[in-house]
């Protein structure tokens, strides 16, 4: 196996009193496609939100452990968590286009970022490259390159998703998170991210929760399973997926559990 | 048995119906004191509205009918209420996006907002008087100035929780969508929060507008009443309420028609600013994310 992009070590998460994650430990190897499956309330978006700290802004939360992202670990002291969040994207379930323009949504991480003067602000025309560059990465220029300007809020449901991969893009992030990302998508527009997913995998890490089997089978490089939010089952796909060790993980594919 | 069923469904529909009517009945009611109101405001002043009443300070024997107009109010009256609007504005954004994204449900801001909704409540003439014991104590006249303070006072409660209702329907994945590009708590509020919820935050100031505007109590003691247009800051200024009092306590028909005719002023000015407003609000809900 390739040297893992994240190390996540005894992570532990509460919301409340709900101990939702329990000591996970586990490896995501750099530009591969890793998928976190297991049943419905096992962890799987709550271990992915500590993946960029975005579940400390809901209330009452609580995480404990450590997120090693190349070397560094996000939850260490002196850590800024804003830079942590463009150096991991993420892709939410439902897309939530950010009420402005196309093009703003797309720029719109790049100039905070400039602001902060993590990346290269791109005034004027470099900016009008990137846009173009991240929204022909998410499949989305010729739908929209007649129509920067136009409210994002018109876009159908599945080129907003488009739109959400790109404004991630923008912000250039080595690892990418994805919320069930097609969940709220028409077969068709799902098949289109799920294509983006497998191109942009050459540049980036991808770390994809989702509740279709057939979909981690389809896209997972490797497979992280988790149940009632501890860590059962990891590794390469094929392994996971072909010969599982555990008899929990055996269940679950099999259909029996979840 | 067909009997018992015949006679439960007779009783809801007898239920339906009463309550039917009773809905029906309140809205008449509202809307019939609306148009009473309006119809006699624009019964009795319209025909003693003129152009001189609108381009003309009160000349001398104005109260007692001769030539004249209420400019000095109506122009007081925008000064106060845009100048206490635009004063509570800049005090009460601030607020709102601290209490929803600083200190969204601590006890602290349990505590600023119960007293903003006791502040909402507290009758405008204590604004006036509070006003005007501080002014006393500073040593200040009745002044512009001490006027707008004083409505921007009675207006900021209103601002601050009008907003903070507004920013509290802000879906908390659209918070998070921003959060997830590297944005910080204060450029997701002003960047992405402030956009999405514009056309609250408008009607938040239009509702505040037409408080103060509409106020006699407070810029009573506070800014005090002049025949002149205000020239500064501190020169006393009129105010269309006030107007209307005044000229209502005259014992002369014909003061008392203008009195009508300067509450129509404020009807409209109220009026057409809640169209601009609808105007704009439809241009601010562009972008508006649903």
């Amino acid at each position: 196996m390739l040297e893992p992009q994240i190390r996540i070590q005894e992570l532990n998460a509460w919301y409340g009193a709900e101990h939702a994650l329990k000591s996970v430990t586990a490896d995501i190897p750099a530009r591969q496609i890793t998928a976190i499956v297991g049943p419905s309330g096992c962890g799987k978006t709550t271990l992915l939100r500590s993946l960029n700290r975005l579940l400390e802004e809901a209330d009452g939360t609580r995480v404990t452990g450590r997120v090693w992202l190349d070397g560094v670990d996000i939850y260490g002291r002196g850590v800024d968590v804003t830079e942590v969040r463009t150096r991991v994207g993420l892709l939410a379930p439902k897309p939530f286009p950010l009420p402005m323009s196309i093009y703003d949504n797309v720029a719109y991480g790049r100039r905070i970022q400039g602001l902060h003067g993590r990346l290269d602000r791109g005034n004027g025309r470099n900016l009008d490259r990137i846009v173009e560059r991240y929204l022909r990465a998410a499949g989305l220029w010729e739908e929209v390159k007649d129509r920067l300007q136009a409210p994002a809020s018109g876009l159908s449901t599945g080129q907003q998703q488009r739109l959400c991969l790109a404004r991630a893009l923008a912000v250039e992030p080595e690892v990418l998170l994805c919320d069930e990302p097609t969940s709220a998508l028409d077969p068709i527009s799902a098949q289109r991210i799920e294509e983006q997913l497998v191109t942009l995998k050459e540049g980036m890490t991808i770390v994809i929760v989702t509740h279709s089997l057939q979909q981690a089978r389809r896209l997972a490089d490797h497979v992280i399973f988790l149940w009632m939010g501890e860590l059962v089952e990891s590794g390469a796909g094929v392994q996971v997926f072909h010969a599982p060790q555990d008899e929990r993980t055996q269940a679950y594919l099999a259909g029996d559990i979840g | 048995m067909k009997r018992r069923k015949a006679k439960v469904f007779s009783r809801k529909r007898l239920e339906e119906g009463f309550f039917k009517v009773l809905m029906i009945g309140s809205a008449a009611a509202v809307l019939g004191s609306l148009v009473l109101i309006l119809g006699t405001v624009v019964w009795r002043g319209l025909p003693a509205l003129n152009l001189a009443m609108v381009t003309q300070t009160p000349k001398g024997g104005y109260y007692l009918g001769k030539e004249g107009g209420i400019l000095n109010a109506i122009v007081g009256s925008l000064y106060l209420a845009g100048g206490a609007t635009a004063l509570a504005l800049i005090a009460s954004l601030p607020i709102a996006i601290y209490l929803q994204f600083y200190a969204a449900r601590s006890r602290f801001a349990e505590l600023a907002r119960l007293a903003l909704d006791v502040l909402w409540g507290v009758p405008s003439i204590v604004y006036g008087a509070f006003g005007f014991i501080i002014m006393l104590w500073l040593g200040m006249r009745a002044s512009l100035l001490g006027g707008i303070i004083a409505l921007a006072l009675l207006e900021l409660p209103i601002l601050v929780r009008g907003m903070d209702e507004a920013i509290a329907m802000v879906p908390s994945a659209l918070k998070e969508a921003s959060y997830a590009l590297g944005a910080t708590r204060l450029e997701t509020a002003v960047k992405v929060v402030v956009r999405q919820t514009a056309p609250g935050l408008l009607t938040a100031v239009l509702l505040a507008f037409g408080r103060g505007i509409g106020d006699a109590a407070a810029v009573l003691f506070t800014a005090g009443y002049t025949d002149h247009l205000p020239d500064s800051l501190s020169s006393p200024a009129a105010s269309l309420p006030l107007a209307v009092f005044f000229q209502l306590g005259t014992p002369f028909p014909a003061v008392q028609e203008r009195a009508y005719a300067s509450a129509l002023v404020l009807t409209f000015i109220v009026l057409g600013l809640s169209l601009i407003s609808r105007r704009l609000g439809g241009r601010l809900t562009k972008h508006v994310i649903r």
